[in-house]
């Protein structure tokens, strides 16, 4: 017999009793301990914020002086732009990292083969596929909100302090609703997320697919399609199509917003009069958008599976 | 119930077949050694055993379909690839707390028990840690769930000679009893010939040698044998021969013992010897189809 028989003869010690597992909070966990851009760039850009704030304070009751004399909606226009600005800055940092995140969700982990290490643990594919939708769409948007509401409070409180200071009377209401920008915040990256979320999980569904450059996938393809248009056609619906995908939200959430565009100027998002949650939630584009991005998450799952390590 | 029970395993891929209908079954407590070159569906097999691929054929491990229930069977078998599958930016105690977290028979406390006896600090990360480190983590992660199936694919690749013994060691004397049941795949047979219970050679994604160690110690039996004798040996229809220092040592498959006596003494091969003679025989009599295949 073999030198392992000895080790044959000892009585098996009772098995273990199982105890409560909770995958989606653990593997919701991993994705922060992974991905800790998701938290790190939106801070860093409030940290900036913040030194321009500070830098701000040299001439600040100068200028809010000077402020004061003009019509009450071009206070509250110049007054309220500071925090509008640093809302925007924190978001779209915030979008961005998603569009990273997204398009290297279910392609790093077959590259660096620790899905070998995944899969060996007891973990369905719809967990995890779920974990990483539920980031974008959840734990980002908490996260940035978090960020832009302490990021709004402390201007908020340090250019009182300082105006205070230089007997230059601090903001009313009636100029810088602070408790209704806060809303305003939360609103608007609710929806901003909601109509980001075929967006996302197209990303998503393209990194369980391709096997190198999810980016290009993502990118290239959907770009071709709207030159094979213009070309057979002459027409450009799939274009159009596209671009309200990205800047499209901010007419449908908003009262009398123009779409983001670059370079168009437009009103900063102070006030509750401003939404348009209604009008909003009956915007076909959104459930279209919704049915798109639950058959792409369900591709991911069914990819998850199949896919193998590269 | 059989741990493993394949009928008909067969897997195959857009332009090859990796698997042709394998039939394997694997009982509760044993620890088969899973032997094949590069490329023979060795690790097509496991994936199929795991879940990580789908397949044709019948296939039930624990009593379960692997692919349609992949995450219910992972709660009762463990998985260790090479080493490099942990992922590089996990700390130690990330990996504690997500198998702690997920794994319903996790034990921390063995866990921890056993990296006390390393160098692996807490808070490092995994690709802060030698390549040797890594695996010991990798094991001490495994020990400490108490699994019915252990399933080792290539798990001391790129390890020294140190880390490769105490990996074995560790995993016989700490963790194998009589109601485990392991499967391990390896280049390195001659590590792994004194812990197994049974033995199967794979070969172009056919099982071509499958026997109980027992029944391998009594069917095949080594014979060193001096020049002079060499003949009487060849009548006994050796299945391999090869030269060492001036003599022959021929490989006998079930032929008596006391009729090999008299040529020499007589030695129980290893497995390395045994895989040559098979597999290299086979792949001698077929040399155009070793050409085709591309690795697994």
């Amino acid at each position: 017999m073999t030198a392992s028989s000895d080790n044959l003869d000892h009585a098996r010690a009772p098995a273990a009793p199982l105890h409560k597992t909770r995958p989606f909070y653990w593997s919701v966990r991993r994705e922060l301990w992974e991905n800790r851009s998701l938290y790190l760039a939106p801070a860093a850009v409030a940290a900036l914020a913040l030194l321009g704030l500070l830098l701000s304070t040299i001439g600040m009751a100068h200028r809010r002086l000077d402020t004061l004399q003009l019509p009450l909606a071009k206070q509250i226009a110049l007054i309220a732009q500071p925090y509008d600005f640093a809302h925007g800055s924190v978001a779209l940092t915030g979008f961005i990292v998603a569009a990273v995140y997204c398009l290297g969700a279910l392609n790093t982990e077959r590259r660096d083969r620790s899905v070998l290490f995944w899969k060996s643990l007891p973990v369905s594919d719809l967990t995890t596929v779920l974990a990483k939708v539920f980031m974008p769409m959840a734990v980002l948007p908490v996260i940035s909100s978090a960020i832009i509401i302490a990021l709004q409070l402390i201007m908020y409180v340090w250019s009182s302090v300082v105006l205070a200071a230089h007997g230059v009377a601090t903001p009313t209401l009636a100029q810088l609703p602070i408790g209704e920008l806060m809303v305003v915040v939360v609103y608007s990256l609710v929806v901003t997320t909601l109509w980001y979320a075929p967006l996302y999980a197209w990303m998503i569904m393209v990194s369980g697919w391709a096997r190198r450059v999810p980016f290009l996938w993502a990118v290239l393809p959907p770009a071709a399609l709207c030159l094979v248009e213009k070309l057979a056609f002459n027409t450009t619906y799939l274009v159009k199509l596209v671009g309200a995908r990205f800047v499209g939200v901010y007419g449908h959430a908003f009262v009398n917003q123009p779409p983001l565009l670059p370079g168009q100027s437009r009103a900063p998002l102070v006030g509750l009069a401003q939404l348009d949650p209604a009008g909003f939630v009956a915007t076909p584009g959104l459930w279209i958008g919704l049915a798109f991005a639950a058959v792409f998450v369900a591709v991911s799952v069914w990819l998850r599976r199949r896919r193998e390590a590269l | 119930m059989a741990c493993i029970d394949a009928r008909g395993l067969r897997k195959a891929y857009k332009n090859k077949v990796a698997l042709e209908g394998i039939d394997l079954k694997v009982e509760e407590g044993r620890i088969l050694g899973l032997i094949g070159p590069n490329g023979a569906g060795k690790s097509t097999a496991l994936n199929a055993i795991l879940g990580l691929t789908s397949f044709e054929g019948q296939l039930t491990v624990l009593g379960r379909d692997p692919w349609t229930e992949r995450d219910a069977l992972m709660a009762d078998v463990c998985f260790v690839a090479d080493v490099a599958v942990l992922p590089r930016w996990m700390k130690v105690s990330q990996a504690l707390d997500y198998v702690g977290g997920v794994h319903p028979r996790f034990d921390r406390a063995k866990a921890e028990a056993f990296l006390a006896k390393t160098t692996i600090k807490r808070e490092s990360r995994v690709r802060e840690l030698s390549k040797g480190m890594v695996a010991q983590l990798h094991l001490a992660l495994i020990m400490a769930i108490d699994a019915r199936l252990l399933v080792l694919d290539e798990p001391t690749l790129g390890l020294d000679l140190l880390y490769r013994k105490e990996f074995y060691d560790t995993l016989l004397n700490d963790y194998f009893d009589k109601t485990r049941t392991i499967i391990v795949t390896t280049h390195q047979v001659e590590e792994i010939q004194h812990i197994l219970t049974d033995l199967a050679f794979i070969d172009d994604g056919k099982i071509v040698l499958e026997s109980s160690m027992e029944d391998f110690e009594a069917r095949y039996a080594e014979v060193m044998v001096l020049p002079e004798q060499a003949a009487a040996a060849q009548a006994l229809k050796p299945i391999y021969e090869r030269q060492v220092f001036g003599r022959t040592i021929f490989l006998f498959d079930n032929v008596d013992r006391a009729q090999l006596a008299a040529l020499g003494e007589v030695r129980t091969p290893s497995i390395a010897d045994l895989f040559v003679a098979v597999i290299g025989a086979r792949q001698t009599r077929n040399g155009q189809s070793r050409g085709h295949r591309s690795a697994a």
